[in-house]
C-alpha cells in the first residue's frame, strides 16, 4: 500500500512528510473531504427545494397527504409510518456498520463478516423501500383536475374524505376511436398517455353528484387547503378545468405543485443513488473481507471507509426525512 | 493501525459514560430512535399550538423538527462516523467549513424564495424578473 511513498529521511519532522498532522491517515482525510464537498451538493438540493417551497409557499402540498401508504396496507391511511420505518432501517443498518468498524479495530474477521452483511441488507431493504415508494408516487392515488393555469384541484365528498375520479366520473358512451397504428404518424400506447377517464366524463359526473366539492392548492392560515362551496366548485372545474392529471411525473403532479413531484425524484433519486453506490461499496468490501485481504493487511481501514460514507448517506437521509416529510 | 484505538466513551456533556465502545453504540441507537420516535409522533399529532405559534416566521413545529434533526446529525457525525476520536484540526476543519457555507446559502436562498413569493402575491408585474 506504501510503495508509492517515498521515503524522504526527514519524517521525524513536521513539515517532512510521512506525518499525521491531524492523526488521520490520506484516505481517511480523502473520504472526509469527499463528504463535506458531497453534503454541500445535497445542501443545494435540499436548499433549493426551500427556494421553491417558499416561493409557493401557499400552495405546496403537505407531505402527509401525500405519503399515506403502507405496503399491503391498501386503503388505510397511514401518513409518516412508512418512512418512519424507512429512517429506522438505515439507522440500524449504520449501527451494524460501526460494528463492523468496532469489530475490525479488533481484528476479529468473523463479527466484521456478520455486521457487513447486515448492513448490505438493510440497504437493499431501503433501496427496495424507495422503490416502492417511487412506484406508488407514480402511480397516484385519487387523481385531480388541472386547470389551464395549472393549478391542481381535487375531489372530496361533504365530510372531506377524498374522492377518486373513477368512481364519480360518468361511463364512457362508447364514443371515443381508440388511436391506433395505422391511424397516427406519431403512434403511442394508449395506456402511455391517456389516463382512465376523460375531463369531460370526470365534468359530468360531478355535475351529477351533489355531494362532491373541490379541494385547491391553496391553503388557509391553518395550513390547510381551501374547500370551494359547491356553486364556487362548479364555476371553477367548468371554467378552469382542462384535464385529467394521474399519479405524479416531472410535468404534471396530481398530488399538487408539479415542482414538488420534481424535487421529490430529483433529491431522494440522488440519494437512493447514492444508497446504491454505498450498497456496492460494502459488497465489495464484504468480499474482501471474506477472502481476507484485510486480515493479511493488518489492518481494517478500509472497513472504515467505506463506513464513514455509509454513515453520510443515513446523515443525508435525517436531513431529506425532515425536509420532505416532517416540515 | 491494529492498535485498539482509545475511544472517547461519554456522551450528553460526559454525563453518561458506557464501558465498551459497542455499549456506546447502541445506547447512541437509543438515543437516535428516541428522537425519531418524537419527530414522526409530532408529526403525526401535528398539536395546534406548534403550528400556529410561530418564531421567526417558522412555526415551533418547524423548529422543532430542524433542531431534533440537528441533533441527530451531531450523534451520527460524533459517534457512527468517530468525529468525537479525532484530533480538534479534522472536526473543525470538517465542520465549521460544511455549517458556515450551508447556513449561508440556506439563509441567502430562502430570503429569496420569499422574495419571489411576495411579488407573486402583491407585485403588478407577475412574471418578468
Amino acid at each position: 500500500m506504501e510503495a508509492t511513498v517515498v521515503k524522504t529521511g526527514t519524517e521525524g519532522k513536521t513539515w517532512g512528510g510521512g506525518n499525521e498532522p491531524l492523526k488521520a491517515s490520506y484516505g481517511k482525510m480523502m473520504m472526509w473531504f469527499f463528504i463535506v464537498s458531497d453534503s454541500l451538493t445535497f445542501a443545494g438540493f435540499l436548499s433549493s427545494y426551500g427556494m421553491s417551497r417558499f416561493k409557493f409557499i401557499d400552495a405546496w402540498p403537505i407531505a402527509d397527504e401525500v405519503f399515506t401508504h403502507f405496503p399491503f396496507l391498501h386503503g388505510v391511511e397511514a401518513p409518516m409510518y412508512y418512512v418512519a420505518f424507512m429512517t429506522f432501517i438505515l439507522i440500524f443498518s449504520s449501527v451494524t456498520m460501526v460494528l463492523a468498524v468496532d469489530a475490525g479495530h479488533k481484528m476479529q474477521q468473523k463479527k466484521v463478516i456478520f455486521y457487513l452483511f447486515l448492513t448490505i441488507i438493510g440497504g437493499l431493504i431501503f433501496l427496495g423501500s424507495q422503490a416502492w415508494e417511487w412506484n406508488t408516487f407514480i402511480k397516484g392515488d385519487y387523481g385531480a383536475v388541472e386547470t389551464h393555469g395549472g393549478q391542481i384541484i381535487q375531489f372530496l365528498d361533504k365530510d372531506g374524505d377524498r374522492v377518486a375520479l373513477a368512481d364519480f366520473a360518468a361511463v364512457d358512451n362508447g364514443a371515443r376511436v381508440e388511436q391506433t397504428k395505422q391511424l397516427g404518424v406519431w403512434y403511442q400506447q394508449e395506456s402511455e398517455y391517456l389516463p382512465t377517464v376523460s375531463f369531460e366524463q370526470v365534468k359530468e359526473g360531478f355535475l351529477a353528484n351533489d355531494n362532491l366539492l373541490i379541494r385547491l392548492p391553496y391553503k388557509d392560515e391553518h395550513g390547510k387547503h381551501i374547500v370551494l362551496g359547491r356553486e364556487e366548485s362548479i364555476t371553477k372545474l367548468v371554467n378552469d378545468g382542462n384535464l385529467v392529471v394521474e399519479g405524479a411525473n416531472l410535468r404534471h403532479n396530481e398530488y399538487g405543485h408539479p415542482l414538488f413531484a420534481d424535487f421529490f425524484f430529483f433529491i431522494t433519486g440522488f440519494h437512493g443513488f447514492h444508497v446504491s453506490i454505498g450498497v456496492l461499496l460494502n459488497i465489495i468490501v464484504f468480499f474482501n473481507v471474506i477472502i481476507g485481504t484485510y486480515e493479511r493487511r493488518g489492518h481494517y481501514e478500509m472497513v472504515e471507509k467505506v463506513g464513514l460514507y455509509w454513515h453520510f448517506v443515513d446523515l443525508v437521509w435525517v436531513f431529506v426525512f425532515t425536509f420532505f416529510y416532517l416540515v | 493501525m491494529a492498535h485498539e484505538q482509545a475511544h472517547k466513551l461519554a456522551i450528553f456533556r460526559g454525563n453518561l459514560k458506557f464501558k465498551s465502545n459497542v455499549s456506546k453504540i447502541w445506547g447512541v441507537f437509543v438515543v437516535l430512535s428516541i428522537i425519531t420516535i418524537i419527530e414522526v409522533a409530532l408529526g403525526i399529532l401535528r398539536p395546534d399550538f406548534l403550528v400556529t405559534h410561530k418564531f421567526l416566521s417558522l412555526n415551533l413545529l418547524n423548529w422543532i423538527f430542524i433542531l431534533l434533526t440537528i441533533c441527530k446529525a451531531y450523534y451520527i457525525t460524533w459517534d457512527f462516523m468517530h468525529m468525537r476520536d479525532e484530533t480538534v484540526g479534522l472536526r473543525r476543519a470538517a465542520v465549521w467549513t460544511g455549517v458556515f457555507l450551508i447556513a449561508y446559502m440556506v439563509l441567502l436562498i430562502l430570503i429569496e424564495g420569499d422574495y419571489i413569493y411576495e411579488v407573486y402575491k402583491n407585485g403588478f408585474i407577475k412574471f418578468n424578473f
